[in-house]
């Protein structure tokens, strides 16, 4: 079975690109525009992964990863953040709230699948 | 990799980030005060570096990078928007469309922009341009060179919680590592049983890897947890005087800075050396007798930790059930690798069947290939000192029935010289050793016309290929089993089948016509322990392997009254012979309410054993019998109990064919 996984950004052409990029793996992809969206998605269903960027409307990547892991569901669901250069304190606040990790931006879809098969294999 | 459509979608991303980036810089001109502007300035930016990272656009994202941190001073207080600033910004906001339209500006643009930018912002002070890189020096070891690593790593608590694998982590270190790798788990900062939760990580590990490791990759596993979790990785020198002493590294591994043509020779030095300061591979000569003791005895310690399991668990005590588990991975640790020391590679008989074949080709006059493979699997000593001799026979059998002299070979299109091949291999907790050769193989309906003509079974069975080649191994198949010199002594295909059972193996025939055959032989690990299910019959206790068993019923009412030894019922659809243990074995004793029936499968037969109470599974040490009861072949050994009482080991192949059951008996009866 593939695994599914969830991408939450406002951008719609990272998303479409990250997305791309997965289902040419063989992933399934769900996406979601902001945390607000992402969130109803994340606790509906459990995904074998989550992405998430960080700036987006609604509710930011961070408010997502504390509100997700406070609901029980989100046990075990690896969380990987979507941080530029820029915004290196935010990696650690992200890892604080709940992630097992994080994605540069801009990324090469290489380092990507790479981080992702890392996590869900 | 970036299709149309994607391009498109961040075409449109762009341009309505470019139009929201130029209103909200001019209508901060007129409302220099408005945060929210700059914030939006600031987001637009940010968008667009990420995203034109990702497409391929790295002078803009460069370009950006410092365009935005002029809002970034701006944004945190440092700076307030001016004229110059909206001014200068725009002429960068004319950059980035120019860059993003394909355009290519001249490069000086860019600094000039950013000076500008950066001057607005910061009164002048620009930012330090990247420093020359200091040339990382490789600090050559004067004592000795690396020999591996020593890695020693927690991961927090939490981490299977968020989603993180334990698991995969180990397999990439392994994978950098390569196979000889050393793993050992520690539990040292284990809670106790009773307040440690399942989702949460206690453990660490100690790796130990081989030189040719990287250190960054290493460290690459834990990247997003090394601020998280404890991680030690340490270098091991080889002019250590004590393996304990290891040195703290903080620069790269010795660099190769040699040419490369002068590298290879140098690795390969390494690995003796890595030998000799690793595991010393010193053999000791041990009589096989006092390893037979030592497995007796690790055996009744395993049954005594049962019964103190068994006892801890009545008790309830958190802090004996503690102890009782690190006794239990103590005694299974101490039985496993005493199994081990019992294990012998079969390369210590395959000498003689290399010269069986080289005897074999001189006196049938064929010529063929003998090829050994598998020869360092390893087998109780026991089982490969029985094999020796079946082995042997299949060996004969290909050569002698199997291939065909060398001229019928060339004039079927085959190669003039065959191919007998022993090959032997791991299956689960099986070792396969099989005898392939590239013969004429064997012709089904001829095995199955002369076992009716010599009465082995009826002329209207219905037989698979599979059924008729077991016939083979039947007694009285052939006729005149050839004694020849070469084995010593005529063993019979169906001594083969009887001693292999007799180690709780048994035999597989494939062959295709024309083709060849293979006989395999699959045969247990080891024979010294096996898992069992212990039964109650009247007073008495006896153990049937487990792996035998297919299923447990109630007996049905039908036949619980019954005194005769055997008896057939049908049984989930099914006739099925049922031997009453209690009436075979006479052993008396008050009959239970519930009697129950054992489904127990042999060779290709399924047969019910009618007994009392199964009582459980349970490690069975295998003690042989003395030779004053060797007669006594329905048992294959007995066990000692936890309470020191003797349990007898059914030999289910043996009980069956004492009580006319099997195949032939049935073909009689009928």
């Amino acid at each position: 079975m593939s695994k599914e996984i969830l991408i939450i950004d406002d951008s719609p052409s990272v998303r479409r690109m990250v997305a791309m990029t997965l289902q040419q793996e063989g992933y399934e992809v769900t996406q979601c525009e902001d945390g607000a969206e992402g969130l109803d998605t994340a606790k509906a269903k459990r995904f074998d992964m989550v992405i998430t960027d960080q700036n987006m409307p609604n509710m930011t990547g961070i408010e997502f990863i504390q509100a997700y892991r406070n609901d029980p569901s989100s046990s075990g669901v690896p969380i990987i953040f979507l941080s530029t250069e820029s915004e290196g304190d935010l990696k650690s606040q992200a890892k604080a709230a709940g992630a097992l990790g994080w994605v540069m931006k801009p990324f090469e879809q290489a380092k990507l699948l790479a981080v992702v098969k890392k996590v869900v294999g | 990799m970036i299709d149309e459509e994607t391009q498109e979608i961040f075409r449109q991303e762009t341009e309505a980030l470019i139009e929201s980036l130029q209103e909200c810089l001019l209508q901060l001109n007129s409302t220099p005060e408005d945060m929210e502007l700059v914030t939006q300035v600031f987001r637009d930016l940010h968008t667009l570096k990420g995203t034109g990272a990702m497409f391929g656009f790295a002078r803009l994202a460069e370009f950006i990078h410092d365009f935005e941190a002029a809002f970034e001073q701006v944004r945190s207080g440092n700076a307030v928007v001016t004229p110059d600033l909206i001014a200068v910004s725009l002429r960068a906001y004319d950059l980035i469309v120019a860059l993003l339209e394909g355009e290519d500006p001249p490069a000086e643009q860019d600094a000039e922009l950013k000076a500008a930018l950066s001057a607005v912002t910061s009164g002048g002070a620009a930012p330090a341009a990247a420093g020359a890189e200091v040339a990382e020096v490789a600090e050559a070891e004067a004592d000795g060179e690396t020999e591996g690593w020593k890695l020693r790593y927690k991961l927090p608590p939490e981490f299977m919680e968020i989603g993180g694998n334990p698991v995969a982590i180990l397999e990439e270190l392994l994978e950098i590592g390569g196979p000889e790798t050393k793993v050992e788990a520690i539990l040292d900062g284990l809670p106790s049983l009773a307040e440690l939760k399942p989702n949460e990580l206690h453990t660490a590990w100690e790796l130990t890897l081989p030189a040719d490791a990287d250190e960054e990759e290493i460290r690459d596993v834990f990247m997003f947890h090394e601020d998280s979790m404890e991680l030690e990785l340490t270098a091991i020198r080889a002019a250590a005087p004590a393996a304990a002493e290891v040195a703290e590294v903080s620069a790269e591994p010795v660099a190769s800075a040699d040419a490369p043509a002068a590298e290879a020779p140098k690795a390969e030095a390494k690995k003796p050396a890595a030998k000799k300061s690793g595991s010393a591979n010193v053999q000791m000569r041990v009589s096989a007798e006092r390893l037979d003791d030592i497995m007796d005895r690790v055996g009744e310690l395993v049954i005594a930790e049962a019964r103190l399991s068994d006892l801890a668990q009545k008790l309830n005590d958190p802090n004996l059930t503690e102890v009782v588990e690190d006794i239990r991975r103590l005694a299974l640790g101490l039985r496993d690798t005493t199994m081990a020391i019992r294990l012998t590679p079969l390369s210590s008989i395959t000498g003689r069947f290399q010269r069986l074949a080289h005897d074999l080709a001189g006196k049938t006059g064929k010529d063929f290939d003998f090829v050994i493979e598998g020869e360092e699997t390893e087998l109780d000593k026991t089982v490969i000192e029985k094999l020796s001799d079946p082995l042997v026979h299949i060996l004969r059998n290909a050569v002698d029935h199997g291939l065909e002299d060398n001229d019928t070979r060339v004039a079927n299109g085959k190669p003039a010289r065959g191919t007998v091949r022993l090959k032997a291999s791991y299956s689960g907790a099986d070792v396969l050793i099989s005898v392939q050769d590239d013969g004429k193989g064997l012709d089904p309906d001829f095995i199955l016309g002369r076992a009716i003509d010599r009465g082995l079974v009826s002329a209207d069975a219905n037989l698979s290929r599979g059924e008729i080649f077991q016939l083979l191994m039947a007694p009285g198949f052939s006729t005149a089993e050839q004694v020849t010199d070469l084995s010593g002594r005529g063993v019979g295909t169906d001594v083969v089948k009887s001693t292999v059972e007799a180690l709780r193996g048994s035999v597989e025939i494939e062959s295709e016509l024309g083709a060849g055959s293979s006989f395999t032989l699959r045969l247990p690990l080891t024979l010294a322990i096996i898992d069992g299910l212990l039964l109650q019959v009247g007073e008495e206790r006896y153990t049937v392997p487990l792996a035998a068993v297919e299923g447990i019923v109630e007996e049905p009412e039908a036949i619980r009254d019954g005194q005769e030894p055997t008896t057939t019922v049908e049984l989930r659809e099914k006739l099925i012979s049922i031997m009453r243990l209690r009436e075979i074995f006479e052993t008396g004793g008050e009959r239970a309410e519930f009697p129950k029936v054992v489904l127990v499968r042999t060779g290709d037969q399924q047969i019910g054993l009618a007994v009392d109470r199964i009582i459980g599974s349970y490690q069975t040490v295998i003690k042989q019998l003395s030779p004053m009861h060797s007669r006594l072949n329905v048992f294959s050994g007995a066990t000692i109990l936890g309470d020191g009482d003797v349990a007898l080991i059914v030999d289910v192949a043996q009980l069956v064919k004492a009580q006319g059951l099997d195949h032939d008996g049935k073909e009689q009866a009928a």
